[in-house]
């Protein structure tokens, strides 16, 4: 299966993935963007790439498909990086892959910052539990801690060189920026403070109206249930003293020339109106963006028959009654021209509201991307060649 | 207020049959990010409306995704109308938009439950609620569910008595993976108070989500994953005895390749010569680069159909009714949804 390639789109920069994946100064790609554009897939083709261009890679996905997670030799959500098998290796790269699971990554934090008891005691709260599995942006936190660890062992044991993250769908925000912070003024918060210092007595600390609210706590939520929070926040303090500065690390270490973000964007309306947001949020908050990918473009073989041909064509057959099955074709083919011409025009579009940002195009393959040839395919389009 | 198109209305309720679902007063609309959960929902509660309901459409993630839909303000945590649907000179029905907001819910929970009024505004001021609604996602989930019930059941005293407010309420849930915890999640309240008045309403609440008047319909594309959520959430509500109602297709692809013609694609079997001779016909290039070029274009999408076909049994086997929404080209936007909700008029959703 060989897939057509889109050609360059009028005004825009082309993104030089090849170039950005040799660069050896470059030490992070994170691929962001709106839900189902191929995110994951990006991160995955382009970490294999890499690799078999001579770089030492470990790709960080999130939910990838159960195939794609297969073909990359992920049986389980071990949260370990194993090596790919099956790739080129002549160049002296390797590719690492690991699914992030945002419940161990959390609980290596307690593991590795408490005592043994301490970390069961905590480990078993009832809170804590709710709060590592579905706390809002806790999956973006744990990606965001994960990449710190990774980061900081590459570079004192030195198994990677490039190091490549995926990021969970989001929509309007970019949460993996801003959830260090949601957390951070969530342990800030008057009531967890409150909380964990019930020895020195509420009244103290809040002299209006807070017997009114112990009261009303423990009417809602039962003694037992008002100790587990207690316990659970004191134990907070200690273990997690330290989260809050990681996560800063972490987004300053995004800010620092070696990063690279690229955007991952499908050729409709809605979906470049999300990139865009992407695009100036990353600026906002000073992010050095590589460019955007345009992924899963529509690319007909027959490019040279422009799509008022073929349909006026497809429809003189079908008043005449001649070759039917061509006729079919010919609206096939003038139809996906018109979606192609759809598309370029939303890029173009794109392209002048952006001028600065460098485009990569990803022709939309006939079947999905599961396996290694497939993410090789889709490498060898975003090298451009 | 957006204006509504008559015409394309009209012609979407003179076809109409009986609704699949008669007797359903709760719709709830699920599916993995990004199919179109929030689009469906709008649509279906359009559809409703064209029929003369009136109709609450809610939503409960803090998105905003109704009133972007509907090209309407923001909305506060109250009930707007959003959308009049006139039919044949007169109005046939309404829909109301309502995001649900849970720090807004307790308050009004707290109050009703144990009149808690300055109580309530004393936890807010510490940032108790923020905590009950964010880090306790139970606790969140109780309140969203509780008003969606209370919407519900309902009844307008100023009517005939014993006429609900709406006919019927649409909402637009959260994700797959999460629909049968969060709609199911009073069960759980009611292994933890045994008796009092939570308890009453975790049962009643309970009991609606898992009686006829409620069907979860699940939005899929013809993707593998997409369809992969869509049997493991189909499980998952049937473990937690929830009724599951359909399947939408969305974004689906209608080619203009029949039947015969894509598998002689797939074999590589197209007749060559029939080609070179339409393109004669027809003035257009016969060189071998363009008959090749639209061979390869048939042969693709070939592919493609092979492998949505694959996934259309998947979702058959699933048992379920299933409809189908085309992609619009331009996009889902208030024109656009029209056209939906009559094409899920036509198909028999409402
Ligand atoms: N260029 C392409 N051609 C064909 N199929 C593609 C292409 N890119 C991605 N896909 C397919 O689209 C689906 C979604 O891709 P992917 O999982 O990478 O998206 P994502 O942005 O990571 O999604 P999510 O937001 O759910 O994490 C997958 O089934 C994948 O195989
Ligand atoms: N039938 C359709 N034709 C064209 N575009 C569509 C269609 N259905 C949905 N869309 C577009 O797809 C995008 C996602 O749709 P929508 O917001 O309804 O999905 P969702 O499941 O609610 O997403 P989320 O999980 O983010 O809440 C939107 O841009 C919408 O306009
Ligand atoms: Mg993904
Ligand atoms: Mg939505």
């Amino acid at each position: 299966m060989t897939a057509p390639s889109v050609a360059p789109i009028p005004g825009a920069h082309p993104l030089a993935v090849d170039a950005l994946l040799d660069d050896s100064s470059v030490e992070i790609i994170v691929c962001c963007g709106s839900g189902g554009v191929g995110k994951t897939t990006t991160a995955a083709a382009i970490g294999l790439r890499a690799a078999e261009r001579g770089r030492r890679v470990v790709v960080l996905t999130i939910d990838p498909a159960r195939r794609l997670a297969q073909a990359m030799g992920l049986a389980e959500l071990d949260n370990t990086p194993r090596q790919v098998e099956d790739i080129d290796t002549t160049k002296g790269g390797r590719l690492d892959a690991m699914m992030l699971d945002m419940k161990r990554t959390f609980d290596d934090v307690v593991l590795a910052h408490t005592s043994p008891d301490k970390a069961r005691e905590i480990l078993e709260n009832p809170f804590y539990i709710a709060l590592s599995s579905s706390f809002a942006g806790t999956q973006e936190y744990m990606a965001m801690e994960r990449l710190g660890q990774l980061h900081a062992d590459a570079s004192s044991n030195g198994d990677y060189d490039l190091i490549i993250v995926d990021t969970p769908p989001s929509r309007s925000a970019l949460d993996f920026l801003d959830a260090p912070k949601r957390l951070s003024s969530f342990l800030d918060s008057r009531l967890l403070r409150l909380l964990s210092t019930p020895a020195r007595g509420p009244i103290r600390l809040f002299s209006a109206g807070m017997g009114v609210v112990t009261g009303a706590l423990t009417k809602l939520l039962g003694a037992q249930v008002l100790t587990d929070v207690q316990t659970f926040v004191a134990a907070l303090d200690t273990t997690f003293g330290g989260f809050r500065q990681r996560a800063e690390d972490t987004y300053r270490l995004l800010q620092e020339r070696r990063t690279a973000f690229l955007v991952v964007a499908a050729p409709e309306p809605d979906a470049l109106r999300e990139a865009s947001y992407f695009v100036e949020r990353l600026r906002d908050d000073r992010m050095p963006l590589a460019g955007l990918v345009l992924n899963r473009m529509e690319a007909p073989a027959a490019v040279h028959v422009s799509p008022e041909r073929s349909l006026s064509a497809a429809e003189a057959l079908a008043e005449s009654g001649q070759h039917p099955v061509a006729a079919a074709v010919l609206r096939l083919h003038g139809e996906r021209m018109t979606r192609a011409a759809r598309e370029r025009r939303l890029a173009e579009r794109f392209a002048s509201a952006h001028p600065g940002v460098s485009i990569a195009t990803v022709p939309a393959l006939s079947s999905d991307v599961h396996d290694l040839p497939g993410l090789r395919q889709i490498g060898t389009r975003l090298g451009g060649e | 207020m957006p204006k509504v198109n008559v015409e394309r209305l009209r012609s979407a309720s003179v076809t109409r049959r009986e609704s699949d679902w008669e007797g359903v007063r709760l719709h709830v609309v699920t599916g993995k990010g990004g199919t179109g959960k929030t689009t469906v929902a709008g649509a279906l509660a359009l559809a409703l409306a064209a029929d003369g309901q009136t109709v609450l459409l809610c939503e409960v993630e803090g998105r905003q995704g109704i009133s972007r839909l509907f090209d309407a303000p923001s909305l506060p945590y109250d009930e707007r109308r959003i959308a009049v649907v006139p039919r044949n000179g007169a109005t046939a029905g309404e829909v109301y938009g309502l995001a649900i907001d849970p720090e807004a819910a307790l308050t009004e929970y707290l109050e009703m439950y144990y009149h808690l009024g300055r109580a309530a505004r004393a936890l807010d001021k510490v940032g108790a609620v923020d905590f009950a609604t964010t880090i306790a996602p139970g606790v969140r989930d109780v309140l969203l569910t509780g008003k969606v019930y209370e919407a519900v059941r309902r009844k307008e005293k100023k009517r005939v008595h014993d006429r609900p407010t709406y006919d019927t309420v649409v909402l637009d849930a959260p994700p797959t993976g999460r629909i049968a915890r969060f709609l199911g999640v009073n069960a759980g309240v009611a292994d933890i108070a045994r008796v009092g008045p939570i308890r009453r309403q975790a049962d009643s609440i309970m009991a609606l989500m898992r009686s006829p008047q409620t069907a979860v319909h699940i939005v899929t594309l013809l993707e593998e994953m997409p369809v992969q959520e869509t049997s493991d959430g189909i499980a998952e509500l049937r473990a937690a005895r929830i009724p599951v109602g359909s399947v939408i297709v969305n974004l689906a692809r209608r080619g203009p390749l029949d039947r015969p013609t894509i598998e002689a694609a797939s074999a590589d079997q197209l007749p060559r010569a029939d080609f070179v001779a339409a393109l004669h016909e027809t003035g257009l290039p016969a060189d071998d680069a363009t008959v090749e070029g639209l061979l390869t274009d048939a042969r693709e999408h070939a592919i493609r159909v092979a492998m949505e076909d694959e996934l259309r049994t998947r979702l058959d086997d699933l048992g379920r009714p299933i409809y189908e929404l085309p992609r619009l080209a331009d996009g889902a936007d208030l024109g656009a949804l029209f056209d939906l909700a009559g094409e899920l008029t036509k198909q028999g959703m409402a």
